[in-house]
């Protein structure tokens, strides 16, 4: 395995890693065939969690996740001298792509940062994810890379969403250095939405609320405690 | 009775259906891409349905305790459209997916040269990505377009073990049998196959490569029809073990060919409590996923 392929899938085993190795040589040979062989990464070199606490990968990509990263760095290296061809690409693998295909573009994303031509395709893909309730392409789309590319109206949103379905706070990158008042702000609304319909707040939303004391301070006072963590609409995949 | 459907279009059920089909045995099925009934006018239309069929409709079947494939092709109908007939160049991204468990329903509606050419062309692809593929006979002059397809799929070069010829009667059955390809037969409420004549066929036939789906979807169907044939073969003196081989076993077989089941070993109670690393005759298990939680209406 390549370094630059040890970086992108850290977590693979041996057998794994010589079969990522055998299906990059197929890429090599005919680059064109990214469009079937991406789909089929997860039969062909491992798939499964890397850390079992984890099984969504919404902290720490999954194994497939890494795979179809180191793929993907792969491609854009053999189409170096043509990046408009591998971003065409890149938008047409996330367009035709099964969650589990469209979560691995959004994990690939920020090891593929090279520029504003990148952004121009790669935006409108985390925008996209972020329109959908699937709790992996939320998290995903949260990520190094919308840390670093959402404009500050849509990452708020973003970060509220994870509350809505129930994404960890943990899966979000930056938070620490992105969170404003006008986030806590929405949060606290939010909890107090939830606390009006009787319904316990988020305990992630303490993680916001903590570092702008003022602006929850009636919710820990009105009872609602934190505690059980809202996930209603990613379970039953409904809006409540 | 556990039982796998391998031919029945859930887009076009309500979930009332899948409650009954689980209640009735149903833990597995697949959906093979059709005709809507709405005549489509542009490729897109058939991404947005594939797409449908491994996400939201897998999602929603899961949800009802049963393990959802599909099928992907260009139908006979609209392959003779030409602002259809593109969707041919984006079948390889769909057919190297997980969960595609054939190239289906391909075939003849009209025998029309069109849907000769869609129809070689998709041979091709199932050689190409390794699958199996599944066949719809006509309902119009079905003998001689039964004929015309063992013709094409043996000029194909594709093994017959890899092919189901699918809605087959008494008058079609033979021929099928004796090209060594599997038989499918679906039954349904009034018209073409009933449960009766199933169980006779298979007493004339044996269970070898027999195929038993309800292909129910928006017209006058009964997705319970699987259930009815097996309760029928048990009235008629077939043992427990027939029944499952015909209702399960076979088309677990057929369609595991393609190496991408999503079903276990027990089959019968979903994956709970099974091994997490197991494997069925090749075929990954996909486990910890978390089910699509796309919004609904
Ligand atoms: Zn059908």
């Amino acid at each position: 395995m390549s370094t630059r392929e040890a970086r992108s899938a850290p977590d693979l085993d041996a057998t794994a890693s010589r079969r990522l190795d055998e299906l990059v040589q197929e890429l090599a040979d005919d680059p064109r065939r990214i469009s079937t062989i991406f789909p089929a990464v997860a039969r062909r070199v491992a798939r499964g969690p890397a850390d079992p606490d984890d099984p969504d990968g919404v902290k720490r990509p999954r194994l497939e996740d890494q795979a179809r990263t180191a793929l993907l760095a792969a491609l854009a290296s053999m189409w170096a001298d043509d990046p408009e061809r591998f971003t065409h690409e890149l938008a047409q693998l996330y367009r035709y792509g099964d969650a589990d295909e469209k979560r691995a573009v959004l994990r690939a994303l920020s090891a593929l940062d090279t520029g504003a031509g990148m952004s121009a395709v790669s935006l409108p893909l985390v925008e996209d994810a972020l329109r959908t309730n699937d709790v992996r392409l939320v998290a995903a789309a949260m990520g190094p890379y919308g840390a670093r590319h959402l404009d500050p109206d849509s990452w708020r949103q973003g970060v509220l969403k994870c509350l809505f379905v129930g994404v960890p706070l943990d899966a979000v990158a930056e938070l620490g250095a992105r969170a404003d008042t006008e986030l806590a702000r929405m949060v606290a609304d939010y909890c107090r939405e939830r606390a009006a319909a009787g319904r316990s707040m988020p305990a992630d939303a303490w993680r916001v609320l903590d570092r702008f004391g003022e602006l929850g301070r009636d919710l820990r006072t009105a009872g609602t405690a934190p505690g059980v963590s809202g996930t209603e609409a990613a379970t039953t995949g409904r809006e409540t | 009775m556990r039982i796998f459907d391998p031919h029945i279009h859930m887009t076009s059920r309500t979930t009332d259906d899948y409650e009954a089909m689980y209640a009735a045995g149903v833990r597995a099925v697949t959906e093979p891409a059709f005709w809507l009934g709405q005549p489509r006018t542009s490729v897109g239309s058939f991404c947005d349905y594939f797409d449908g069929l491994l996400g939201w409709e897998r999602f929603r079947a899961g949800q009802f305790g049963i393990r959802h494939h599909c099928a992907i092709a260009l139908n006979p109908k609209e392959a003779n459209d030409p602002r259809c007939v593109e969707v041919l160049d984006v079948l390889p991204r769909y057919l190297a997916k997980d969960g595609v468990v054939a190239v289906g329903e391909v075939g003849f509606d009209s025998m029309t040269a069109d849907e000769e050419k869609a129809f070689t062309h998709q041979l091709q692809l199932a050689a190409e990505h390794d699958l199996p593929v599944l066949v719809h006979t006509p309902h119009r002059d079905k003998a001689a377009g039964t004929r015309r397809t063992l013709d094409l799929v043996a000029e194909s070069g594709l093994p017959p073990e890899r092919v189901l010829v699918d809605h087959l009667n008494e008058l079609t059955v033979r021929m099928v049998a004796e090209s060594g390809c599997w038989m499918g037969f679906s039954i349904y409420p009034d018209t073409k196959m009933d449960e009766h004549r199933m169980v006779a066929i298979l007493r004339e036939y044996g269970l070898e490569k027999m195929i038993v789906n309800s292909a129910a979807d928006w017209g006058r169907s009964d997705p319970l029809k699987t259930a009815k044939t097996g309760q029928a073969m048990l009235d008629d003196g077939f043992g427990a073990a027939d029944v499952d081989r015909v209702l399960w076993r076979n088309p677990v077989e057929f369609y595991g060919q393609s190496g991408r089941l999503l079903i276990d070993d027990a089959g019968a109670d979903g994956a709970d409590g099974a091994d997490p690393a197991a494997t069925f005759q090749g075929n990954s298990v996909l486990r910890g996923q978390r089910p699509t939680g796309t919004e609904e209406g």
